[in-house]
């Protein structure tokens, strides 16, 4: 998959390449507290902003919950470091508001008290992984991540 | 015959197979305790492959077919994850015992052998209460209470300004909590052992866990709630800030040897129908397309209540009116999650409430459903249960999880006085396991945090009395935020920062987990005034404070209630309530005649 270079990585990638492509490429940010406009026992509502974003590139700030391997194809990026581990524990379990990121390589991972910057294709409805069979409803596909 | 056995024993190990010299294993386990005419699943397993014909199973000296009524199903191989063979198994489900005594199983095959005897006991035949009304202070514990009757009610000279409702319950019995496996403990064996008079393995609900990795082909065994709907026409309620699917309100209908299997204990939830549910834990009860479901399937459950009756609330202004129709069942999902604390929904506004404005309490939730509940003239079961006593014990949360355990003595207070109004119910209050929790002094919070935070908590004389404030009289302090703050600590814990006071942000997160499954301090509290990093003592995988192998003390008052005292294994617990319920007699058909 394709996707556009942030501005953190034009940067990397040297000054002529980053004058070469507009300031406005630059994904848009997403924060947690934007993903939802409501909240209630029977469903949440998405946000106008996540409705718009949904397919598009973005960039979303958090903390790298565990991953189930060391090295892994997808991450759940949580508003805050996860307290307990749902993968290893069955008395734990998610957050409201987690975003999956699937990265476009296997990856280590991070530490854990580190501020992470993800980007990639906002994706949004209900999808099971089909190796681990664990279920998301908003992802980021051919994402990649740096610290924020 | 013993001659034969030894020949196959020597037979089948030639072509490759063996009959090891270790025992096998029967379930329920040896010295179980078991309602008479309540259905449970029996199993033997062997190890290692033993062919059908050259298994023995006596149950006091008869042929277990005869005695138990029908021939097992023979499983010839049994495999674990990796599809390596473990042995041959018999399996029988539905068994039922008629007859009150001891029964005694003889399991022999090759050169293993194994007995269990089981006691199984009969009722009054006739019902002492009504009602019972079972309310749990999840993790509840000594040092919990003693802290809620200081910062609710406060203390002079020594004694106590007031006393918890609790404190007044006449009859009382120590609890061992421990599992089958394990002295140590969990939610789900402890509540499932409550619930079903049989104790269970650490993560297991109305089953023995067997050998075998799918989580829900174990033994079962009757739960209270399928005994109910089997005797009686009594209603059932269960009210829970937990997540319903999570152990403890799962505990009084689910089977199965994994608690987080949660998107199928909504399912055993609906099976049973209880005619009041209230909680949290919405997200296994939505179908997976909507924003904030948890499920993988495209099932319903909101819909599929509606369908069964049920009026369904989402916040306390629905419960409300919920409570004033006439629907007889309620179905009320507060949260996608578990319900946030006393202190965050009404003084705090942290964790979520920003997002669940309008969460009932404990209390409300209480109160709907005993208006609703005893409306059936045959009587209810309710099931009470205080979570975030436990939710907040295990991050090292004191005065959370001390607010929640005032909310839950406010609870017990309802229960008191609808049970003063109606003498035929038996009020039950106690715990399911303990924390390694103990309240030790006072903090001197008076002026800013220095960095030596320790020479200021106040220990023996020097502790003083805490500054709590009540000018509502609504028993809860009117802030936490106090100088001289009670000066509680866990005797476990992961690594973490001692911040030595109250935690006015949100519910306290002392570690997150690092590589490789190790757990290290969350640094996000570092720079908290007067931190320190407190090495941890329990091996670096675990998250956050363990459960205590402590006692619980258990109260209760009412019609059955003497039968509580000295220690009683947590199982002993349902046959007191099978017994006030005179479970052992079906009542249902009388009911009809009637």
């Amino acid at each position: 998959m394709t996707y556009p270079l942030s501005r953190r990585a034009c940067l990397a990638g040297g000054l002529s390449l980053s004058l070469l492509r507009p300031a406005h490429a630059a994904p848009a940010t997403l924060s947690f507290d934007e993903l939802y406009a409501s909240f209630s026992a029977l469903g949440l509502v998405y946000s106008d902003k996540v409705k718009a974003l949904t397919g598009q590139p973005i960039r979303m700030q958090g903390f790298m919950a565990p991953p189930l391997k060391a090295e892994a194809q997808f991450f759940v990026l949580t508003e805050i470091p996860m307290a307990l581990c749902p993968f290893c524990s069955t008395d734990a379990d998610w957050p409201d508001n987690i975003l999956v990121v699937y990265l476009d390589r296997k990856r280590t991972f991070t530490p854990p008290n580190q501020r992470i910057e993800a980007r990639g294709v906002l994706e949004r409805g209900s999808w099971t992984d089909p190796e681990t069979g664990f279920v998301s409803q908003l992802r980021l596909r051919g994402a990649r991540y740096d610290r924020a | 015959m013993r001659k034969l056995s030894a020949a196959l024993a020597a037979s089948t190990m030639l072509t490759g197979f063996a009959l090891s010299a270790t025992a096998a294993e029967i379930y329920p386990l040896d010295r179980a305790t078991i309602l008479a005419g309540s259905p449970f699943d029996f199993k033997v397993e062997l190890e290692g492959v033993a062919p059908q014909d050259a298994v023995s199973v006596l149950v006091n000296g008869k042929p277990y077919a005869e005695a138990l009524g029908k021939p097992a199903e023979y499983v010839a191989e049994e495999k674990d994850e990796d599809g390596a063979i473990m042995g041959s198994a018999l399996i029988l489900r539905g068994v039922t015992l008629a007859e009150p005594g001891r029964y005694t199983v003889e399991v022999k095959a090759g050169d293993q052998s194994r007995s269990a005897t089981w006691e199984v006991y009969g009722t009054a035949t006739a019902p002492k209460a009504r009602n019972v009304i079972f309310i749990v202070g999840d993790g509840l514990s000594v040092a919990h209470r003693t802290a809620a009757r200081i910062m609710s009610k406060g203390m002079t000279g020594g004694k106590a300004n007031g006393r918890l409702a609790m404190d007044d319950l006449d009859h009382m019995a120590f609890i061992g909590t421990s599992s089958t496996h394990s002295i140590a403990t969990d939610s789900a064996n402890t509540m499932s052992a409550y619930m079903t008079g049989h104790k269970a393995r650490v993560n297991a609900l109305g089953v023995y866990a067997d050998r075998t990795p799918d989580s829900q082909d174990d033994p079962r065994v009757e739960t209270i709630a399928e005994a109910l709907r089997r005797t009686t026409e009594k209603s059932i309620g269960i009210v829970s800030t937990a997540e319903l699917e999570d152990a403890t309100p799962a505990a009084l209908v689910a089977h199965t040897r994994k608690r987080g299997d949660k998107e199928d204990i909504v399912g055993m939830i609906h099976d049973v129908q209880p005619e009041v549910i209230l909680g949290g834990g919405s997200a296994y009860f939505l179908k997976s397309d909507v924003p904030g479901s948890k499920r993988k399937d495209d099932k319903d459950y909101v819909q599929m209540f509606r369908d069964a009756g049920y009026a369904v609330a989402s916040t306390g202004a629905e419960l409300k009116a919920a409570a004033g129709s006439n629907s007889g069942k309620i179905l009320g999902l507060f949260h996608t999650g578990n319900m946030d604390t006393w202190l965050d929904r009404n003084q705090l506004k942290k964790g979520t409430v920003e997002k669940f404005p309008d969460q009932p309490g404990l209390v409300d939730m209480t109160q709907a459903a005993l208006d609703q509940l005893s409306k059936n003239p045959e009587g209810f079961f309710l099931m009470v249960e205080g979570a975030s006593i436990d939710k907040m014990s295990h991050p090292l949360d004191w005065d959370r999880a001390v607010v929640e355990t005032i909310e839950l003595d406010q609870a017990v207070a309802l229960a008191r006085d609808f049970a003063a109004r109606n003498p035929d119910t038996l009020v039950v209050v106690t715990g399911d396991h303990t924390h390694g929790v103990s309240l030790i002094g006072t903090l001197d919070r008076s002026t800013a945090p220095d960095s030596d935070m320790r020479e200021r908590v106040k220990v023996y004389d020097d502790a003083g009395f805490p500054d709590y404030a009540d000018a509502d009289r609504d028993g809860y302090p009117d802030s936490v935020d106090v100088k001289h703050p009670l000066a509680i600590f866990a005797s476990n814990y992961p690594d973490y920062y001692e911040t030595f006071g109250p935690k006015l942000d949100n519910p306290f997160t002392p570690a997150i987990q690092a590589q490789d499954g190790v757990y290290v301090a969350n640094e996000a509290y570092k720079d908290v005034p007067g931190a320190v990093l407190r090495q941890g003592n329990l091996p670096r995988e675990n998250d956050t404070a363990v459960h205590a192998v402590d006692d619980i003390v258990l109260q209760a008052t009412g019609p059955g209630a003497e039968a509580f005292k000295g220690y009683m294994e947590q199982s002993d617990v349902y046959k007191v309530l099978a017994d006030a319920f005179a479970l052992g007699t079906v009542q249902k058909q009388q009911a009809a005649q009637n």
